[in-house]
């Protein structure tokens, strides 16, 4: 499944680079794409686990960027 | 609407910010210089910290939150260490100073990016808030999300066309220019189709909805556009993985820089080297360290490229696209409806024995009933006065039509109703593009009409300019047979054609292509039949998209009027792009190479901040020309 979120107050270019990186490792992500101009976070991910899979995804921008929240 | 180029709230809270630590570190500094303030740390360091924690104390919050979560490299950890380094050595306006001009880039890399991003979603203004929809005999003001297929909708003067339909009542010209960028108002009657996101001019509309509104023209530019930063250019990717490697190598530098004159003191005892000096310029290190600017501006150049091309009525779908069309090598042309109108006219008038005219008006007596295209066309041709009447009319099928005219038989045809006939023909048989239609009166040759597809008033120029813009091969695939083509191809100055051509053989053609390319293959087609060609080149360009979702679906580049013009434009806003990431590629990290090793001999707080920030923002302003 896939599936596209925006990013509130995701500040920089960097963080949004590195966020990418740390997300592609979570277990179950095909493919995602964290476009800091667009604020857009583009998941694709195990449709079975997707929640699951986006409850990671959301601890891990915190991790990176304390500020940044997803919107659903 | 929102008023476009305001600052957010958040935005204004930080300028304020930062203006206000301004201001105190210059009444500090004068205080300093005046001695006023005494110079002992006791005193002055806690004065020092009132502006330093106005303008940095988030970036010590997100700094801690950083370290919680194992994020050692982040960017608020480095300037934290910095300041904090500055501050435990004395340097207190240096560190306010670091801190204060980092925020400043980092306000005006926000309000850049903020700009630009605006610039797209200007866009967003085709999309419609409300449609008037005629229910129950009233008119009722709905979202246009509600409104079904088959139901009428009603579109005042000056108002936007909230969804795709066909006019049942009604004329008016609608303004595209949202759309293809195009000036020239489209005049619709009722039977058109019209398109989600036009202006309507002065006439009312009654229209019948054909679309729902998530499959409207509008609905599917806007998530065009708005995923076209999705896919990354290859710059991009190679600006973030050298951040990757710099920022620990420049830390890392810092840190042995700062250890150097303990372990020299550590080796030889006797030798006191300038420890303050060289902690100094370790602090300096990790000030320059940060790389966001290099990272934000390739995409940020990308971005408003593929901004300024959508106010020009060309869609592109990725920055990597964009990226790939500053190198074109080859491009390939579909003929019908790309290189040519895709409509059939009367090219040629070649009457014996009688004027123009009257030959058109014999063949359009003949050929008014007849719905085929080449017959619509001679029809079309013929003057609107002076009808010749005919009698008896019958279709000859694969041959042509006979009638009787004032008592003489009318022939209109290929040569084979002519020779049917028993009518002789000259000899001179015509070798130019396109149908020819013979004509014969009470059995003697008058003369004939050729129709064909003409080219497109624009083509040649454009394909002149791509080549001096640097186009090594022009090619064109064409089905149709090879007279046509090569006529086509000859008018228009193209390297080469290939006739004859199926739709499986348009794939092979461009599989050939893409072998013997030396950099990127584009085929340019109209999106209605040659889809798996634009899938298959480097990159696709669907043109005369105007309402096609077809070819919007298939293309990497849409344009959005059938204009062969927009090509030019394309090939030079990508090299302008590429031009301007290049720049700013080598700009910051030059000049960051550059102030590291100034700094190893004059370090110096002041300069160093002020050298950083200066080239985040001139790549920032630099990747901003691209939108212009």
């Amino acid at each position: 499944m896939k599936k596209t979120f925006a990013l509130i107050d995701l500040d920089c270019a960097n963080c949004a680079a590195k966020m990418e990186r740390a997300i592609a490792k979570i277990d179950g992500v095909n493919e995602v794409t964290v476009s800091f101009l667009a604020q857009k976070l583009v998941l694709d991910a195990d449709d079975a686990r997707f929640d699951e899979i986006l409850d990671e995804v959301i601890a891990t921008i915190r991790k990176v960027e304390p500020d940044c929240r997803l919107k659903k | 609407m929102k008023p476009k180029n305001r600052l957010t709230r958040r935005q204004k809270k930080n300028l304020f910010r930062i203006l206000l630590a301004g201001g105190l570190l210059a009444v500090l500094e004068i205080l300093c210089l005046t001695h006023t303030l005494p110079d002992v740390w006791y005193w002055r360091l806690p004065f020092f910290l009132i502006p330093y924690l106005a303008v940095g104390f988030d970036v010590l919050r997100k700094s801690v939150l950083g370290i919680a979560h194992g994020q050692l490299l982040d960017e608020n950890f480095l300037m934290s260490i910095a300041t904090i380094g500055a501050l435990a050595i004395g340097e207190y306006p240096e560190a306010v100073f670091v801190m204060l001009f980092y925020q400043v880039g980092e306000l005006f890399q926000n309000i850049a990016v903020g700009r630009s991003r605006n610039s797209i979603t200007e866009l967003m203004e085709i999309c419609p808030e409300t449609a008037r929809v005629e229910r129950n005999g009233e008119e009722q003001e709905i979202d246009p999300g509600e409104v079904a297929v088959g139901e009428i909708i009603v579109i005042r003067p000056g108002e936007k066309i909230p969804l795709d339909g066909v006019i049942v009542e009604g004329n008016s010209a609608l303004d595209t220019r949202s759309l293809t960028g195009e000036s020239l108002p489209r005049d619709v009657a009722p039977g058109d189709e019209v398109i989600s996101g036009c202006l309507n001019g002065e006439g009312l509309l009654r229209v019948r909805v054909t679309k729902p509104f998530a499959d409207s023209t509008v609905s599917k530019i806007l998530e065009l556009v708005e995923n076209s930063t999705a896919a990354k250019s290859r710059a991009e990717g190679m600006v973030t993985k050298f951040a990757r490697v710099y920022t620990p190598v420049v830390v890392g530098l810092a840190a042995l820089i700062a250890l150097v004159p303990a372990i020299v003191h550590w080796i030889s005892p006797a030798t006191l080297p300038d420890a303050m000096g060289m902690v100094k310029t370790a602090l300096i290190f990790l000030v320059v360290s940060c790389p966001c600017a290099l990272v934000i501006s390739v995409p940020l150049s990308y971005f408003a490229g593929i901004g300024s091309a959508s106010k020009r009525g060309i869609l592109i779908k990725g920055a990597n696209d964009l990226e790939s069309l500053a190198k074109v090598d080859t491009i390939a042309f579909d003929k019908t409806g790309t290189l040519t109108e895709g409509s059939f006219q009367v090219s040629g008038v070649y009457p014996v024995g009688m004027s123009e005219d009257q030959l058109l008006l014999l063949a359009a007596a003949a050929e008014q009933h007849s719905n085929h295209p080449v017959a619509r066309s001679i029809v079309a041709a013929a003057p609107k006065n002076g009808l010749i009447v005919v009698e008896n009319l019958e279709e000859i099928p694969g041959h042509g039509m006979r009638a009787m005219t004032e008592g003489k038989v009318l022939l209109v045809g290929n040569a084979r109703l002519l020779i049917r006939e028993g009518v002789s023909l000259p000899n001179d048989q015509s070798k130019t593009m396109g149908t020819v239609v013979f004509l014969a009166l009470d059995g003697i040759f008058c003369g004939t009409i050729v129709v064909s597809d003409v080219c497109k008033p624009e083509a040649a120029g454009s394909i002149r300019d791509l080549r001096a813009l640097g186009v090594r091969r022009t090619v064109m695939l064409s089905g149709d047979r090879e007279p046509t083509a090569k006529a086509v191809c000859e008018a228009l100055g193209l390297d080469e054609y290939r006739a004859d051509l199926l739709p499986g053989d348009k794939v092979a053609a461009a599989e050939a292509l893409l072998a013997e390319k030396q950099g990127t293959f584009v085929y340019v087609g109209d999106g209605t039949n040659d889809a798996p060609v634009l899938a298959r080149a480097d990159v696709g360009v669907a043109m005369g998209a105007f309402g096609s979702d077809a070819a919007i679906e298939a293309a990497d580049v849409v344009l959005m009027d059938d204009s062969l013009a927009r090509l030019p434009i394309l090939l030079k806003l990508a090299r302008k792009t590429r031009r301007i990431v290049v720049q700013n590629i080598v700009f910051a990290i030059s000049v960051k190479i550059a102030f590291l090793v100034f700094n190893l001999f004059f370090p110096n707080l002041w300069l160093a901040t002020f050298a950083d920030v200066g080239v985040a923002v001139l790549a920032i302003l630099n990747a901003s020309r691209a939108g212009r």
